[in-house]
């Protein structure tokens, strides 16, 4: 699947998620991904978007992103020209005979155990979206039993910032007061 | 200098220059109500806050000024989501505040508590929830400044009532305005707009097609200018009707569905197409791929994401569309100097050939019945085009676009992409309240009229003497119309009848004239006796044909080569009208929908 992915800069005020997730509803855009946290700016949250790109226009996405008023600023990572990593946590019921060999299977994925009981382990694993579909892949004969998965975040590799060009935020809330 | 939440708002729309509010008070929004007593605000009290959000809407059409409408929390605010879609549709300057519960009940499906941030996210260009008193007068300044610059659109401003209570510092007007995520186009860019000039220098068959951005930029004056050094044909959609004069010879009159048989012909024949503040819509384009196919397409417009949503240009320009035109006319005056003026002749002759072949027609007979193009001629016969014509949306609507002959710009004012009923008595109300003293006409069906009537109770109040001509056919008509070609006349729940409501009653008991015209051979008696009339409002129940159909068209989602000329011309005129005759190298046609495939 050809995929878009999106860094999207937002004012941190109630309202912002639920205006961008409604563009994509609206618009009928398809998210195939979604991650929001705040950024090093308290001001600023940053939302990672991935797009499937065969089924929408992506410079529709970015223009149509930009036109929100509390969208600061779009930019399209390209793949390989940024990092991308998604954080998943999997509960294995394993037979304690085969636990050795999950251990391995975990190891070559550096994926960590964060959790066992006598019956279960759960592992925790940080990686490209590639990669962990490949470590799913490897743990499926055990028996995997739950999983939780991230939604994509990324950046772009190198010197370049995405506030390179400036950005342009609201003042502190106790500056604007008079 | 202290004030209450609910002062602070009313003096930021008096600071702001609101003449006029519409609205309808109500529990959460009582606080505001108190000071607008003493304000300098004009408030026109309405029936329904629906009339209210297409009051404004017609304020800011017939104006240019950003229409205001107020109602309370729950009920109030949905009544107004209809009028909200429509202004966010047609990009209407407007601002809506609603009153909302006290903060601390939010969430707690309070009485008459609705979540209207959350419900009209999809329908506003903006909007904000205030949460704290100091926020008021930014709050108030932005929604403004949003609502009307750029593409515009409505802005709803929903204010809790603890927060309209609550004590605040009014500080210094105009607050500033704190928007870092907001963007205004401004000027287009020049390379762009001289590649534009180059097309249009060196086209054989070029078209303008003018949309409501002209309108709202106030640009009609550098698009005459334009379109007269390019020697081009101009055809202006529904949202652009008045933007350049009917009774200019480079006139084209409407595109789409039910445009004049030349403004479709002209653009599927075009080797190049200047979209000017229009977006391409289904109405207009017919089917996409099949959309003016041989044509170059220059797409200027205000909004970055209308340019190659649904057609990919080749020339894109994005700014403020009466500078673009400028620039372009600068342009083309340069490249005229250099390399001489377009040669259009022979496309003029031949557009001028198709408007004298396949006019608008219909037949009027002295003694049968009333035709709605007849009353329509007559209107604009009897106004000279002096009037600000008000439509709902169907049939009414089509006849008015088609056969009145627009001259200004503001003169026309209309539910176009939304498509709303029950939109001509409200918007001629607050067409009326914004240009007092002038002729404002409404021109409405009988199924249109009969869901916001009651707004003829606030006009005959406030002395709003508009005219209310109602095409009474008995029946929802375009409906009835598309039953008609496409159920094979299986007519569904399309009748009405034309004796209930008696419309002269109903007027009389709302304080309006009533008048009723069912011959030919009264309209101009009628429509002179309506006209004249301006101390209260005038309601003409017309009783026109009822199988009268809206001709041209083109089926919707055809391709617009496929258009049909309707009951009043031949087999043979309809075969000559779709024989291409002008047909030239097909250049593959780069729509969204060909891309998809």
């Amino acid at each position: 699947m050809s995929t878009h992915t999106l860094s999207v800069l937002v004012e941190n005020k109630p309202g912002v998620l639920a205006h961008v997730a409604g563009l994509f509803s609206r618009r009928a855009f398809n998210i195939s991904s979604l991650a929001v946290g705040t950024t090093e700016d308290e001001r600023v949250s940053r939302m990672t978007i991935v797009v499937d790109g065969a089924e929408t226009p992506i410079e529709q996405v970015i223009t149509q992103l930009d036109k929100l008023v509390r969208v600061l600023k779009v930019v399209e990572l390209h793949e390989g020209a940024a990092v991308e990593r998604e954080l998943v946590l999997i509960k294995v019921r394993i037979d304690p005979a085969l636990r050795g060999e999950l251990l391995e299977v975990a190891g070559v994925f550096h994926a960590k155990v964060v959790d066992m009981s006598p019956a279960t382990i759960i592992l925790e694993a940080t990686s490209s979206p590639g990669k962990l579909d490949s470590l799913l892949a490897n743990l499926e004969r055990y028996g995997t039993c739950e999983l939780v998965r991230t939604g994509r975040i990324a950046m772009s590799r190198g010197s370049r910032t995405i506030t390179d060009r400036g950005l342009t935020v609201a003042p502190e809330p106790a500056a604007e007061a008079v | 200098m202290q004030l209450t939440g609910a002062q602070a708002l009313v003096r930021s729309l008096e600071q702001q220059g609101v003449d006029v509010v519409f609205g309808l008070p109500g529990g959460a929004i009582l606080p505001a109500y108190d000071p607008i007593r003493s304000s300098s605000l004009r408030h026109v009290l309405v029936r329904h806050e629906q009339g209210a959000g297409h009051a404004a809407e017609g304020y800011a059409w017939a104006t240019g000024r950003t229409g205001v409408c107020i109602a309370t929390s729950g009920p109030g605010a949905t009544n107004l989501v209809t009028a909200l879609a429509d202004a966010y549709m047609d990009s209407v300057p407007m601002v809506a505040i609603t009153g909302q519960v006290p903060s601390a009940m939010i969430g707690s499906d309070a009485f008459q508590e609705a979540d209207i941030t959350g419900i009209t996210l999809p329908i506003t260009k903006h909007n904000e929830l205030v949460t704290d008193p100091e926020r008021i007068p930014g709050a108030i300044a932005e929604a403004f400044h949003i609502a009307s610059t750029g593409r515009q659109g409505p802005v709803l401003v929903d204010v809790p009532k603890d927060i309209l209570q609550a004590t605040m510092t009014w500080g210094e007007w105009p607050p500033p305005l704190i928007l870092p995520g907001y963007r205004v186009p401004a000027e287009p860019d020049l390379a762009q707009v001289r590649a534009a000039a180059a097309l249009l220098q060196r086209s054989r068959r070029p078209v303008l097609y003018v949309g409501g951005g002209v309108i709202k930029a106030d640009a009609h004056a550098e698009l005459l200018r334009l379109a007269e050094m390019a020697r081009t044909p101009v055809t202006t959609t529904l949202m652009a009707r008045g933007a350049f004069p009917d009774t200019h010879p480079l006139a084209l009159g409407m595109p789409g569905m039910h445009g004049c048989y030349t403004a479709v012909a002209a653009l599927q024949e075009a080797d190049l197409v200047v979209a000017l503040g229009a977006r391409f819509d289904d109405r207009v384009t017919g089917r996409l791929a099949d959309f003016a196919p041989r044509a170059k397409v220059v797409h200027a417009d205000i909004d970055p994401a209308e340019i190659g949503k649904n057609r990919i240009p080749d020339v894109p320009i994005v700014g403020d569309i009466r500078a673009t035109m400028a620039a372009l006319a600068e342009s083309l005056s340069a490249a005229i100097a250099a390399d001489g003026p377009p040669d259009t002749a022979a496309w003029l002759a031949a557009t001028d050939d198709w408007k004298r072949r396949f006019p608008l027609r219909y037949t009027q007979e002295s003694d049968g019945p009333l035709k709605p193009q007849h009353v329509v001629e007559r209107l604009s016969a009897l106004t000279g085009g002096d009037a600000v014509v008000v439509a709902g949306v169907g049939q009414h609507q089509m006849h008015a676009a088609q056969h009145f002959s627009f001259t200004k710009p503001r003169s026309w004012i209309n539910s176009g992409g939304l498509g709303t009923m029950g939109f001509a008595v409200p918007a001629a109300m607050g067409a009326q309240v914004g240009r007092p003293g002038e002729l404002v006409v409404a021109i409405d069906g009988d199924g249109c009229f009969q869901m916001t009537a009651q707004e003829l109770a606030t006009c005959a109040i406030e002395h709003l003497p508009i005219k209310v001509l109602i095409f009474n056919n008995g029946f929802l008509g375009m409906v009835r119309q598309w039953q008609e070609l496409f159920y094979e006349e299986r007519y569904s729940e399309v009748e009405l009848g034309t004796a209930i409501p008696d419309y002269v009653k109903l007027a009389e008991a709302y304080g309006c004239l009533g008048l009723r015209c069912e011959r030919a051979d009264d309209v101009d008696a009628v429509l002179d006796k309506a006209l004249a009339t301006s101390d209260v409002p005038t309601v003409v129940d017309f009783r026109v044909h009822d199988r009268e159909g809206v001709f041209p068209m083109v089926p919707a989602g055809r391709p617009n080569d496929e258009i049909t000329l309707g009951p009043e011309f031949s087999a043979e005129e309809q075969r000559e009208a779709t024989r291409r005759e002008l047909r030239s190298e097909a250049q593959p046609s780069k729509s969204r929908e060909v891309l998809a495939r």
